[in-house]
């Protein structure tokens, strides 16, 4: 059987892109850019992207919360995502991007570099994060990796970046 | 089922506005300004109750509703005389049925026989009218057993509208013996049967003592959707039905109030929008001030005009949050009559203002200040009516509860004719607990404030009624919470006067911008005493205890805002910058340090917590005109920070002024 019918799983690698339509549950991501890294967040956790604004800085906050921005009337945290993947500080500019993301019941913007595609990933291509010993930290700010070609796309996990800024917060 | 929790929610907010209504017009029978219309609105009330419970099967709601609704009806034929006793018979019921519905509501029971003593007065009650009409009549309420023809067609439609006509037969039952004839004719083929339309119609022998309105009552929901007659079975019975008139009026007395429910949230959301149409317009406004007049003089007009309408409309919206301080006034009589019945006390409560508009927000969190004050009023200030009349006043004490808008914000009273605040018992007891040094002097005001300090309370006895020691300092903190202020004028032997004075909502403070650094912080008006710039002789180091600014013979310690927020290139010496002098709950004082004043404004309260967390010293943010983000200061939780500890003689509490 190799026609695809709606209800089997699709088990051919590399044709998840071109028959998404006909696959059981093709995942959306939103990718964007730290330095020459590429990264995905989930299309559905995304509410809009937005180019950089001056923030206004919080006290005892940790070194990657730069700060909140008003978002039609709401108050949002902005985290500096290099400063939390430990890849240093950002200088932002006007070409720096924001992605309002909402978790649960939280919105909070993600200071990146720049906004570059939108992948669809089956989710049996999902690759798990090899651990690194060094780094025990990182694993659960990441969901897994994606190979697209000669790209490798490091999926976020919103859950476990929003989850833990703001536990750091409350504690800090 | 949530569909059906709903319903169950919305019951019981019915029931909290008709248990409302009932003791507004309860009040004006006790007071006897009743006329037939009040009575009928109190009958009205509670039929009302007991139909929406029946339909839930609360019945013993609706058992005791009914009982009230049977001495309502008696007072509607007039065939019992509204007399002070009964109105606070009925009065003390109405409590009784709140505290049911309220059980009710918690999904528990009160304790068996919890109304009964209630039930066998208010049966007694409808059994023996009161005893001159029993002279006139005695015949009429025993003898008065009229025989009804009820003839009761539902239309098809009945069931939709959630009616079930056996529910109404059992009710019919309550009024007397009841034989039930079904008339099936109108029964279709099984299968042509439509399940959920009815089909059945009954003709109903009903005996009872009630008049006809009851039994029209017992149909008052199903009006329009069934055709109803009731007709006199024999010629006995005196007419005490005056005609068909009543079938008519109950119709259009519950003729939907031009109001209607909104969800809070809805409301919230159109705030926050006006809140944010408020700041662009502020924008639009400053990017137009710099354009030439001569230029786009059109433009310029428009913007004008937007602003004005802006401010109406933001006030149109905060309007409709607002609710008037009767939903939290009308607890209070109850609370009298029980704290003073239990005190042996007799005291009248006078209400007025209590139309006065204010925000629900705040409403909700003024009932627990004001029931505090009333309890201490009750307690410490009105006196036994021997003692009253010992020295010279009338029995009765007086209560006065009063609520009126002054300048932008409200103002909330509470005053007695009692004993006055007994001030060598407070100040003993504040130099007894090392609040105030002992040889210190203190005016007679500053001694009304003491009472404000925690851990004072002066009654000599514990009562479970007030002195618990936690007193009038919680009292102050709820208030000051709201961003309201609360102060006390008390003479002795003639009374005492508490004046709450409340912002008019949370949602908008009063703040003076402040400048640290590059950043820009709002400190609540409320908090600020006063600001100056420090000469450098003020200031002197307290070894471990950082800085203290002398003013006026008093210490008050300095935060920096710039050391205590990490604000780069700030002014670091208090006599370049500004001393801001803030009190927040206790006494204590700080001087904040800041920058500069960058004036005084009105801003829009957000919140921090819902999407980030809670920060120290941080008590919401706000949008400024240019769209970004300041932070709101709570000053009591700066302090909290500071451990500085203000010598013992100095801590005196300091008269607050009410604008």
């Amino acid at each position: 059987m190799n026609a695809i019918t709606p209800g089997t799983e699709p088990s051919v690698p590399g044709m998840h892109q071109a028959k998404a339509a006909a696959a059981a549950d093709p995942r959306q991501f939103i990718t964007f850019t730290l330095d020459a890294q590429e990264y995905g967040v989930d299309i559905m956790r995304v509410r809009e992207i937005k180019g950089w604004t001056e923030t206004t800085a919080l006290p005892q906050a940790p070194s990657y919360v730069r700060g909140v921005i008003n978002l039609r009337g709401i108050i949002v945290p902005i985290l500096d995502l290099r400063a939390r993947f430990g890849m240093g500080t950002t200088e932002p500019t006007r070409m720096h991007v924001v992605i309002i993301v909402i978790t649960d019941t939280r919105t909070t913007g993600l200071l990146v570099d720049a906004v570059s595609d939108i992948i669809s990933v089956e989710p049996d291509t999902i690759r798990p994060v090899p651990r690194m010993d060094d780094r025990p930290a990182e694993d659960s700010f990441l969901d897994g990796l994606v190979a697209l070609g000669e790209r490798m796309v490091t999926l976020v996990s919103l859950d476990g970046l929003i989850g833990s800024a703001g536990a750091s917060a409350r504690t800090h | 089922m949530a569909a059906f929790d709903h319903l169950r929610t919305t019951y019981f907010e019915e029931c909290a506005e008709l248990l409302d209504a009932a003791y507004t017009h309860l009040a004006a029978i006790a007071e006897g300004r009743a006329d037939d219309d009040t009575v009928n609105a109190v009958f009205r009330a509670f039929h009302s109750i007991k139909g929406g419970g029946g339909a839930f099967g609360f019945e013993r709601l609706v058992g005791f509703a009914h009982e009230l609704e049977t001495v309502l009806d008696l007072l509607r034929d007039g065939r019992l005389a509204m007399a002070a006793p009964v109105a606070a018979l009925l009065l003390r019921s109405t409590d009784t049925l709140s505290d049911l519905v309220a059980a009710t509501r918690a999904g528990q029971d009160k304790p068996p026989g919890f109304e009964d003593e209630l039930v066998e007065a208010l049966r007694d009650l409808a059994v023996h009218p009161a005893a001159p009409l029993r002279a006139v009549e005695p015949a009429v309420a025993a003898a008065v057993v009229s025989r009804w023809r009820v003839r009761f067609v539902p239309h098809a439609g009945l069931f939709r509208s959630a009616n079930e006509p056996l529910l109404i037969i059992r009710q019919l039952k309550r009024l007397g013996d009841v034989r039930v004839e079904a008339d099936l004719s109108r029964l279709p083929h099984l299968a042509e049967l439509d399940p959920e339309e009815a089909y059945l119609a009954w003709t109903l022998f009903v005996e009872t003592a009630q008049p006809r309105g009851a039994i029209e009552a017992v149909f008052e929901f199903v009006g329009d959707d069934c055709d109803l007659t009731i007709t006199a079975a024999t010629a006995a019975g005196p007419a005490d039905h005056p005609a068909a008139a009543p079938a008519n009026e109950t119709p259009a007395a519950l003729a939907p109030s031009p109001s209607i429910r909104v969800d809070v949230e809805k409301v919230d959301r159109l705030v926050n929008l006006v809140g944010e149409l408020v700041i662009n317009q502020a924008m639009l406004a400053q990017l137009g001030s710099q354009l030439p007049p001569e230029m786009c003089a059109g433009l310029l007009n428009g913007l004008d005009t937007m602003s004005q309408h802006l401010r109406e409309m933001q006030e149109g919206v905060m309007a409709i949050r607002a609710q008037p301080v009767k939903s939290v006034f009308s607890r209070m009589p109850r609370l009298v009559r029980e704290v003073s019945a239990h005190l042996g006390k007799d005291v009248r409560l006078a209400v007025s203002g209590e139309g006065t508009e204010i925000d629900k927000t705040v409403i909700e969190q003024l009932a627990d200040p004001l029931t505090h004050l009333l309890r201490n009023a009750l307690d410490h200030g009105i006196e036994t009516p021997e003692e009253r009349l010992a020295a010279g006043k009338p029995r009765q004490g007086t209560i006065f509860l009063s609520a009126e808008h002054r300048g932008g914000r409200i103002v909330i009273e509470v005053a007695d004719d009692g004993r006055g605040i007994p001030r060598p018992k407070v100040l003993a007891k504040a130099r007894d607990r090392g609040l105030v040094a002992q040889d210190a002097v203190l005016n007679d005001e500053e001694i009304d404030h003491l009472i404000f300090l925690p851990g004072l309370s002066t009654s000599e006895a514990l009562s479970d009624i007030s002195g618990r020691g936690v007193g009038m300092d919680v009292v102050k903190r709820n208030i000051q919470a709201l961003g309201g202020r609360i102060a006390v004028q008390s003479r002795d032997g003639t009374g005492s006067r508490f004046q709450l004075s409340l912002p008019l909502t949370l949602a908008i403070l009063d703040g003076m911008a402040v400048a640290v650094g590059a950043e820009s912080y709002i400190v609540p008006l409320t908090n600020i005493m006063e600001s100056l710039r420090p000469r450098p002789d003020n200031i002197h180091p307290v070894t471990g205890h950082g800085d203290v600014l002398a003013i006026r013979g008093e210490y008050v310690p300095l935060v920096y805002l710039h050391q205590r927020f990490k604000v780069p290139d700030a002014v670091t010496d208090p006599c370049k910058g500004i001393v801001v002098i803030v009190e927040s709950e206790g006494a204590n004082r700080i001087g904040l340090v800041v920058d500069d004043l960058l004036g005084q404004q009105q801003v829009v309260v957000k919140s921090l917590e819902a999407n980030y967390g809670p920060v120290e010293g941080v008590g919401g943010a706000t949008v400024l005109g240019d769209g970004r983000v300041a932070l709101i200061l709570d000053v009591s939780r700066l302090k909290t920070a500071s451990t500085f500890s203000a010598p013992v003689e100095r801590r005196a509490a300091p008269p607050m002024e009410l604008h």
